[in-house]
């Protein structure tokens, strides 16, 4: 049977006490593609992702992973299925090095980590694989750094190793970059394509610039509704999606007159 | 551009460092073993088991609070339990060996331990610290209401009886030696499991426990097993007490307990294993020093005025901030 969408959403919804945040979501993202995720501040973005990976409970709908229900699947049983996320806020392990941040991702694999006996040279055998993985993003002299010491970006960067080295088929990330300057942006675009080589993303991102470069598909998402959904060209034409955009921009360009 | 750094040279960096660690781990090890063994020509032995008693509940509790993450405010139930257990059974069964009637005090804290973080393991932060109270509270009420703990009078008299059935623990030294032991493989066995790579997940979980779920790990059932074997050990600590004082009491179950061993632990250092045994040292000595001074009746205003004091100024413990001066000004 072949499929051609990794990932399906039917019908989800997202209630917080009566506010609907995510409502009545059908998401399809085909395999291969750099899909992104694009709305407003408070569109739901972020929590269609926290209802992908289980850290919250959808209160309705269906979530379909190469064709195969995981609606009651675990956060920790979904990341091992191959749906692995990023986080908005960077989600690094700041008193550890950035090796070891990597060598956490590996030793969920490993079936060894409820040996509390075992000594934890043990994880040395990883060692390698994890300097691979920072050579991927460029952070090889930084192996033995602690993390906290590394440049936003850096973590960043870490961030997305970390996520790699679960090997994820359907990779979630939640606006990689975010608080960059333009010369990271453009680091990370290109990591990102590097990334994206051989599996899926589903990427939030309020940079157009980054979509426009990156992404084959774009859903775009107002009050927890999906409002249109096409490539780069049929979305930035669309009415609709110039009126959420220049909305949001225009009022905010007022508060900061007004001020 | 400088060369590139090969990963040969990286990796090699980061084993040296680890070997460097593991040395000064054992040299600390052997400082303290050496130091414990010795301790006896100087110090009264009840003075030194007290404090390896109360050193041993801390190391416990700092498995949680430092290499977790949890802050448990219920650890006067497992302390009492392994108490309690214990001293019923050796002041009934008075054949029984005993190693037995500790291992026993020590399997009832541990299956306690457990009903305890099944209901509790799910909660964040505060919430956590709330239930574990809570619950403690009950198992309070429950030993003040029970018959065999003696109620408000508690146990006395338990026999110290026979190691293995032929080591008198009545001779004070016997009776230290053999808690130094159970102290020592308690202390060594925590360093084992937070060094493991169990411990590494541990380590993940309390710097962000998001992260290490989106990893794939199930962090509940880490987080229960790490809460079991903190259980058990000050389960131990507890049932070790029972026969050095030959009591067990309901100041072992009282919340006062469970918030003695949370400033030990802060005082020491969290960060480090060595912390609450310095803080658990620290605490009882200073408490036998006022009790026997003018200012016995400040005892709980004075610890109260320490651990504010740590909590502002000292957030890093005595350890913490020994090893913070000793990297300034050696490294
Ligand atoms: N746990 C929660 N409880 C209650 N309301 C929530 C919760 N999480 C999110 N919301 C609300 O749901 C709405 C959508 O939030 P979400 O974080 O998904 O937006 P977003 O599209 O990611 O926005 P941004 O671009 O700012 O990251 C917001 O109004 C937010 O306040
Ligand atoms: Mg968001």
């Amino acid at each position: 049977m072949s499929e051609p969408f990794v990932l399906e959403t039917q019908g989800l919804v997202k209630e917080f006490k009566g506010f609907v945040a995510v409502d009545d979501v059908n998401l399809k993202v085909q395999k291969g593609h750099i899909h992104a995720l694009i709305g407003p501040n408070g569109a739901g973005k972020t929590t269609v992702f926290n209802l992908l990976t289980k850290f919250l409970i959808p209160t309705r709908g269906k979530i379909l992973f190469k064709g195969k229900d995981i609606t009651s699947m675990k956060s920790a049983a979904i990341a091992r299925q191959g749906v692995v996320r990023s986080f908005q806020i960077s989600a690094v392990f700041p008193h550890m090095t950035a090796l070891e941040n990597i060598r956490v991702a590996l030793q969920s694999f490993e079936g060894h980590s409820f040996h509390f006996w075992k000594s934890g040279n043990s994880l040395n055998a990883l060692n390698e694989r994890c300097m691979a993985l920072l050579d991927q993003v460029g952070l090889t002299e930084f192996a033995n750094t602690t993390t906290v010491e590394l440049a936003y970006g850096r973590k960043r960067a870490l961030e997305l190793a970390t996520t790699l080295a679960m090997e994820p088929e359907l990779l979630l990330l939640d606006e990689p970059t975010q608080g960059m300057g333009g010369e990271d942006v453009e680091r990370v675009v290109e990591l990102v394509r590097k990334a994206a080589q051989g599996r899926t993303v589903l990427m939030v991102e309020h940079n157009l610039g980054v979509v426009s470069k990156l992404c084959d598909r774009i859903t775009v998402l107002a009050r927890g509704a999906v409002l249109t959904e096409g490539d780069y060209q049929e979305v930035s034409n669309d009415p609709q999606v110039r009126e959420v955009y220049m909305g949001s921009t225009s009022t905010s360009a007022k508060q900061e007159t007004s001020e | 551009m400088s060369e590139p750094i090969s990963h040969a040279d990286i990796q090699k960096t980061m084993l040296q460092q680890q070997k460097a660690e593991q040395r000064k781990k054992q040299l600390l090890n052997l400082v303290l073993l050496v130091l414990l063994l010795a301790a006896p020509a100087v110090l009264y032995p009840v003075f030194l088991m007290k404090i390896l008693c109360f050193a041993l509940f801390a190391v416990a509790f700092n498995l949680l609070l430092g290499f977790t993450g949890l802050l448990s405010f219920g650890h006067a139930a497992f302390l009492a339990s392994g108490a309690y257990t214990t001293g019923y059974l050796l002041s009934t069964y008075p054949g029984l060996s005993t190693e037995m009637g500790i291992l026993a005090g020590t399997a009832a804290a541990t299956v306690l331990g457990f009903c305890f973080a099944v209901v509790a393991i799910r909660r964040q932060g505060i919430y956590f610290a709330m239930i574990t109270l809570a619950l403690a509270q009950l198992v309070f009420f429950f030993f003040v209401q029970s018959e065999f703990t003696g109620g408000e009078d508690g146990l006395h008299g338990v026999p110290r009886g026979y190691l293995f059935g032929f080591i008198d623990l009545s001779n004070n030294l016997a009776m230290y030696y053999f808690v130094l032991a159970v102290f020592l493989g308690g202390y060594l066995l925590v360093q084992r499991i937070v060094g493991s790579p169990f411990g590494q997940v541990l380590k993940a979980i309390k710097q962000n426990e998001a992260r290490t779920v989106s990893l794939g790990y199930n962090v509940n059932l880490y987080k229960l097993l790490a809460f079991v074997m903190s259980a058990g050990l000050a389960g131990l600590a507890g049932s070790v007490k029972t026969v050095v004082f030959q009591l067990a009491s309901l100041g072992d179950a009282q919340w006062h307990t469970s918030g003695e061993v949370i400033l030990m632990t802060l005082l020491g250092g969290t960060g480090t294993l060595l912390g609450p045994v310095i803080g658990a040292a620290f605490v009882v000595n200073l408490e036998y020093q006022l009790s026997q001074g003018p200012l016995g009746d400040w005892v709980d205003a004075i610890l109260g005025a320490i651990f504010i004091l740590t909590v502002i100024a000292f957030r890093s413990g005595i350890v913490g901030e020994v090893q913070k001066f000793m990297r300034k000004n050696l490294g």
